[in-house]
């Protein structure tokens, strides 16, 4: 209902962000969009001595070209991303997460950066991450260093970050051009977290697969790579018997828990025709 | 004078009866100044939190209040010791049993409340609960009703052990609460064991809550000078609270008063008295300040009044051709830890005996068991009309079963068994004497509207095309609902009767005041009231102000629940304003020295037969009744009050027809199209009875397709806030094509039925049949609900249909 | 004694300025300071929409938003939508299409479509639905709530000068 007693900080800088994160120690948590945090609070399930508020810190936000790369600032809201001329242009993939998760008001707040770090397995960006190949900037006292979407999730709630450590921006390489993608999202209703979902990058050469990224969201305690479907599907075609089978190897690495969206075969099910969907849609989107 | 275009005029002018007049209630509304229960703020002002136990069973063995009396702001914390000395700590409930204001020794459902912390504003409040310590020991939980009456089943309700019967009749059991029967066993028995054909099911159904947006809560202040106590809250029958509070508290009634302003909604959750109402109402009463309580969103959904928790089982007997001959509806009611819920004394199981529904049924046999669990108190809620929803849940799955049994369309079974118009009044086999309808012209229009014989047919198609994705369903419903609760012989709560009332008062320059004993919560009495009297009185609606909820100002009425409000206070409002009318005709008489006999009603004035220039307008009586120009012995004034005690229930009905789409592979459902015809008699708003359609179906929607209240082995809630109960969204809301067929009701003054429950009880077993009929060619006669993407899912695997 | 932080904001055009915990959310900083208590409190969990305000461009959930943060802000609630004694477009649309029954959400949610509106001006009954999807209605269905948007959206397409 409402949030026990804190210390409210609101440093201008990354630099003092940092230095107040160290100061302040492990009781102390970050404030990025507030979304996560601030609902955890008022319920009392997290209760953090001093809150950082990354909210006026300048350099956070932002989405620009830089070189064959695209740079988001952390702080990025979703609706940001949402309506970004240059992603939809470069990066739709992301456009299209942005869209499925929550609803327009947390979307005006929610940060890209916030949704990766708080390493909830139902949060949509860092399945995405992983299909993108994306890189994190993290920015500690000893200056920053650039770690890989793949291998940065660790657990339920547990990054590579360490906790004196901010992260600051991704880093995402763009897709050649007539690349397909999609991500699908299975939820109980729209706002919801993903029972499954699916996000996929792919490129055809000709009518068979040159590459292809799947990587799958709240079927288990990290976002996954489905490696042995895309290693799988590299030259083949699109079509029902390739698409069944590749949901099929999606499918075996999936350990969600079971909850009120479903038992962990149902959700593990639901994993595999995402898959299958996203696939399609990707194909469908790509130009050879 | 009296042409056409000049009488259009001057009735357009009044916007009364079958006008879509825009609401007055908008105005404030639409600005943000409407005035709910927490805008409220008096001086001194304290404020309640709740704490409540995490444990659906155990004993309480000490609260340690210390830490929490030591926090800033905080100024006491209540106990059951504390509410002892003004024996408050137990309340009698609206069903007959008592309840725990405060757990005296135990707890009996999770979210019980245990005590309240009192401070200066919420954060101190809710700071000074997190402190408070409270030291249980676990007792084993009954979940599962089913388990309740078992031989060693653990003794939920201690304080009544030894009680032979709690206001129904005698119990068999410590964790029974009563059994319930009406009709002809004997009879239907017979029937079934003559019978061609009978069918059974065993039909669930599911425990859900209201939510209304709006949470309960109060502002209890009572002054010790004056010995007056006010309670602003949320209710929908305030003169029944401030009934009962008098029981309670001691007060003379006279000096109690209760205020229902703004509610954000109430669908039943706003008729029970909640120990968070007498807790502040106490807290008040010792400290001689106001003292605010509003609950969570997850305090309202865990432990204010659930919904259903009804498990049937349905059997019917019929001929070859579907032609019913028996009936047989039983059902184990769970009514959680206490019998709350609002219940008429000789109808513990509500308006249950309507399950006969729409159908002449020769035979008929009901029973209800209930009985206690280690859950939340409820049951009756949720635009149920008083478990109606259950009843006709059943029929209207059970009709779809024998169908499926004999081989007959689901519309033709259901055109075959219908009463027919030159059957009513029909009296149904339970007692009810349904007044006026016509089935077979409701259900015609809808078949028509949708091409019923084009959809089964692309469904064949469908069906043969073993590769489609989908399956396609089309589901029917055609209730009958009975409301209006209602001839105090038959309906009373806690002994008071549940007629309603209607006070007007007519002003010198034409404007009007009338007063109810009803309450809106949304439905729009402000503004359908006043057109009522605008068209018995000639007088604009404009002009006429409507009141409700202060009890110090408004008649008596049993408040708006069960869709009473226009059966009973809308026919106080009739009768109220043609006493008025009668007394106008009087006043016209006498000014126009002729006799009343020559007198006759045109719109808005009484003009003389065939001499039509001879007219006084209602606007000018209004003038002349305050003056002393009136007939020999007549008081001043033109003023009405009527109570009205309904002669019978009121019967809408409609024809629902539902298609919707089932992904094989995830379980989604997408409905394509939902037809509803309702009848509700004489239609006063269009535009209002339109919404509140809209709002019936979505609710019904929410429940058929994904509300449910899950608990684990331990009684502990699995999805009790909205991350988890199922509201939905604009966008998984359905589009609503609305219909209608009017039959008037012959014993409602002005022909009107009610109508805001029908699309929630003829909605829910609508979207139920429909999904269920996407399998009926599969062999499946029955799913309970809710139909989720997953529990559907589960069906489409076992039938291994999802194979790739 | 926990520390206070002084905020001063826009709120309806008016600057205000309050003494507040960090922990104070600004729905309540609104509704029981600055008795604005046209947004409602219809959960705690972040879903309702009832408490939806306009912040700097944004709708945005004041129940999940510190009084702190909204230092230097902007903010329109649904107290400001009337200017002059003239109802805004949506006050008159939700009125005229029978947008509200209860009234509880009915802030939040033309407080809402007045952003949705200013992002998309024309927007389609699919776009209307996705764009209200985080304002949660119990009593009218929603049907009635699109079609007073897309009144409101002709509307103010018409009162727009004609570009040359």
């Amino acid at each position: 209902m409402t949030p026990a007693s804190f210390d409210y900080h609101a440093p201008r800088s990354v630099a003092d962000a940092v230095k107040l994160l160290a100061d302040l120690g492990p009781d102390a948590k970050l404030l990025a969009g507030g979304h996560s945090l601030l609902p955890m609070m008022k319920l009392r399930f997290a209760a953090p001595s001093a809150l950082i508020d990354l909210g006026k810190v300048a350099g956070l936000r932002g989405i620009a070209q830089s070189g064959q790369e695209i740079h988001i600032g952390a702080m990025t809201t979703e609706h940001a991303l949402l309506t970004s001329p240059l992603l939809a242009d470069k990066l739709p993939l992301l456009v299209e997460v942005a869209s499925w998760i929550a609803d327009p008001q947390v979307r005006y707040k929610g940060t890209i950066g916030g949704d990766i770090s708080h390493g909830d397995p139902g949060n949509d960006h860092p399945a995405v991450m992983l299909a993108l190949d994306a890189s994190f900037v993290l920015t500690g006292p000893g200056g920053e260093r650039v770690l890989k979407a793949d291998g940065y999730f660790l657990g339920l709630y547990s990054t590579q970050a360490r906790a004196d450590e901010i992260l600051t921006q991704i880093r995402i390489p763009i897709p050649p051009a007539g690349s397909g993608w999609c991500y699908s999202k299975f939820k109980r209703k729209t706002g919801d977290f993903a029972t499954a979902a699916a996000a996929v990058q792919l490129q055809m050469k000709g009518s068979t697969v040159a590459r292809v990224s799947i990587a799958l969201t709240n079927v288990g305690p990290t976002p996954l790579k489905a490696c042995k479907a895309e290693d799988y599907l590299v030259g083949k075609p699109i079509d029902n018997a390739t698409l069944n089978e590749a949901a099929r190897l999606a499918m075996q690495p999936c350990s969600p828990s079971h909850c009120q969206r479903g038992s962990a075969d149902y959700k593990t099910v639901i994993a595999g025709e995402m898959v299958r969907r996203a696939l399609q849609t990707a194909h469908s989107r790509a130009k050879p | 004078m009296g042409n056409m275009s000049d009488l259009k005029e001057r009735e357009d002018k009044l916007q009364g009866m079958g006008t879509s007049l825009l609401r007055k209630e908008d105005a404030k509304f639409i600005r943000g100044q409407g005035q709910y229960v927490d805008d409220i703020k008096l001086p001194g002002m304290l404020f309640g939190a709740i704490v409540r136990s995490p444990f659906a069973h155990a004993r309480i063995k000490g609260i340690d209040k210390s830490k929490a009396l030591a926090a800033p702001g905080v100024v006491a914390v209540l106990t059951a010791d504390d509410l002892k000395p003004v024996k408050l700590h137990w309340m009698p409930t609206l069903g007959g049993d008592v309840q725990a204001v405060l757990a005296d020794k135990k707890v009996c459902f999770q979210y019980q409340e245990v005590a309240m912390v009192l401070a200066t504003d919420r954060y101190a409040a809710y700071d000074g609960a997190a402190l408070v310590e409270v030291d249980y020991d676990e007792l084993p939980a009954i979940v599962d009703p089913k388990k309740s009456m078992d031989k060693d089943a653990v003794i939920i309700r201690e304080d009544i052990a030894d009680k032979t019967e709690v206001g129904h009749g005698p119990r068999t059991h410590p964790n029974h609460i009563f059994t319930w029967e009406a009709g002809n066993k004997a009879a239907a028995d017979a029937a079934f064991a003559s019978a061609e054909v009978t069918v059974r099911e065993e039909i669930l159904n599911p425990r859900v809550h209201p939510c209304p947006l709006e949470t309960c809560g109060c502002v209890a202040s009572f002054n010790k000078a004056t010995g007056h106590l006010t309670v602003y809250m949320t209710t929908q029958a305030p003169h029944l609270v401030r009934t009962v509070l008098a029981m309670l508290s001691g007060i003379a009634e006279s000096k109690i008063r209760v205020v229902g302003g703004d509610i954000g909604g109430g669908f039943g959750n706003k008729v029970p008295i909640y120990p968070g109402y007498v807790v502040a109402i106490v807290a008040s009463i010792v400290t001689g300040v106001p003292v605010k309580w509003i609950e969570s969103r997850i305090d309202n959904i865990s432990t204010t009044g659930f919904a259903r928790d009804y498990h049937g089982v349905g059997e019917l007997a019929a001929d070859k051709d579907g032609r019913i001959k028996g009936l047989r509806f039983t059902a184990l009611a769970d009514h959680g830890a206490f019998n709350s819920h609002v219940s008429a004394t000789k109808l513990p199981a509500g308006l249950f005996s309507i399950c006969t529904g729409s159908y002449a049924i020769p035979n008929a046999y009901a029973r209800v068991d209930a009985v206690y669990t280690n859950k939340a108190p409820g049951g009756v809620a949720y635009r149920c009309s008083l478990r109606v929803t259950e009843a006709i849940y059943l029929i209207e799955r059970m009709m779809d079963v024998l169908a499926l049994k004999v081989g007959v369309d689901k519309a033709e079974i259901r055109r075959r068994n219908f009463v027919r118009p030159e059957q009513f009044p029909y009296t149904t086999s339970f007692g009810w004497t349904l007044d006026s309808g016509d089935y077979h012209t409701a259900l015609d229009k809808v078949l028509k509207a949708v091409d019923y014989e084009a959809l089964r047919k692309e469904q064949a198609a469908k069906r043969a095309d073993l590769k489609s994705p989908t399956l396609m369903g089309i589901g029917i419903s055609t209730f009958t609902e009975i409301v209006g609760a209602g001839p105090t012989k038959v309906c009373d709560i806690l002994g008071i009767g549940l007629f309603d009332s209607c006070e007007i008062r007519v002003h010198p320059t034409g404007g009007v005041i009338a007063r109810l004993g009803t309450m809106t919560q949304g439905q729009g009495h402000a503004t359908t009231y006043a057109q009522i009297i605008a068209t018995e009185l000639g007088l604009p609606a404009s002009d006429i102000v409507v009141e409700e909820g202060d009890t110090d100002k408004s008649p008596y009425g049993a408040g708006t629940w069960g869709s009473r409000s226009t059966p009973v206070s809308g026919a106080a409002t009739a009768m109220a304003a043609r006493k008025i009318k009668d007394k106008a005709k009087k006043i016209a008489a006498h000014l126009l020295e002729v006799g009343e006999g020559d007198l006759e009603w045109e719109i808005d004035r009484f003009k003389v037969k065939g001499n039509p220039t001879q007219a006084k307008t209602m606007k000018e009586i209004c003038l002349v009744s305050h003056t002393g120009n009136l007939p020999a012995g007549m008081e001043q004034g033109l003023n009405a009050v009527s109570y009205y005690d309904p002669p019978n229930l009121t019967f809408p009905f409609g024809a629902y027809l539902c298609v919707l789409d089932i992904d094989k592979h995830t379980g989604e459902v997408k409905v394509r199209r939902f037809y509803a015809l309702d009848d509700c008699g004489t239609r006063i708003n269009p535009m209002v009875i339109e919404g509140q359609i809209h709002g019936g179906l979505t609710e019904a929607f929410a429940v058929a397709m994904g509300q449910q209240i899950p608990f684990d082995d331990s009684g502990n809630h699995l999805g009790n806030s909205l991350m988890d109960y199922f509201l939905p969204t604009a966008m998984e809301t359905p589009h609503w094509e609305t219909d209608h067929t009017v039959t008037p009701c012959p014993h409602h003054p002005i022909g009107a039925k009610g109508v805001a429950e029908s699309p929630h009880v003829g909605g829910i077993p609508c979207f139920s049949n429909a999904v269920i009929d996407a399998f009926a060619h599969l062999g499946v006669t029955h799913m309970d609900m809710p139909h989720n993407a997953y529990r559907v899912w589960q069906q489409c695997h076992a039938l291994g249909i999802d194979k790739r | 004694m926990a520390t206070t932080h002084t905020v001063s904001f826009k709120l309806n055009g008016k600057p205000v300025d309050v003494t507040v915990e960090a922990r104070e959310l600004l729905i309540h900083t609104l509704r029981e300071r600055l008795a604005h208590t046209g947004p409602h409190i219809g959960c705690e969990t972040t879903h309702c929409g009832a408490c939806t305000v306009d912040i700097d461009g944004m709708s945005v959930k004041a129940c999940t938003v510190l009084a702190v943060q909204c230092d230097g802000a902007d903010m329109l609630t649904i107290e400001g939508l009337e200017q002059g004694g003239v109802l805004h477009a949506l006050q008159q649309a939700f009125h005229e299409e029978h947008g509200l029954q209860c009234g509880y959400c009915t802030p939040g949610m033309i407080t809402r479509a007045y952003r949705l509106l200013k992002e998309n001006p024309n927007p389609s009954e699919q776009e209307i639905r996705y764009g209200l999807a985080g304002n949660l209605c119990r009593c009218t269905g929603y049907q009635n709530i699109v079609k007073a948007v897309q009144s409101a959206a002709r509307t103010l397409a018409a009162a727009q000068p004609a570009t040359a």
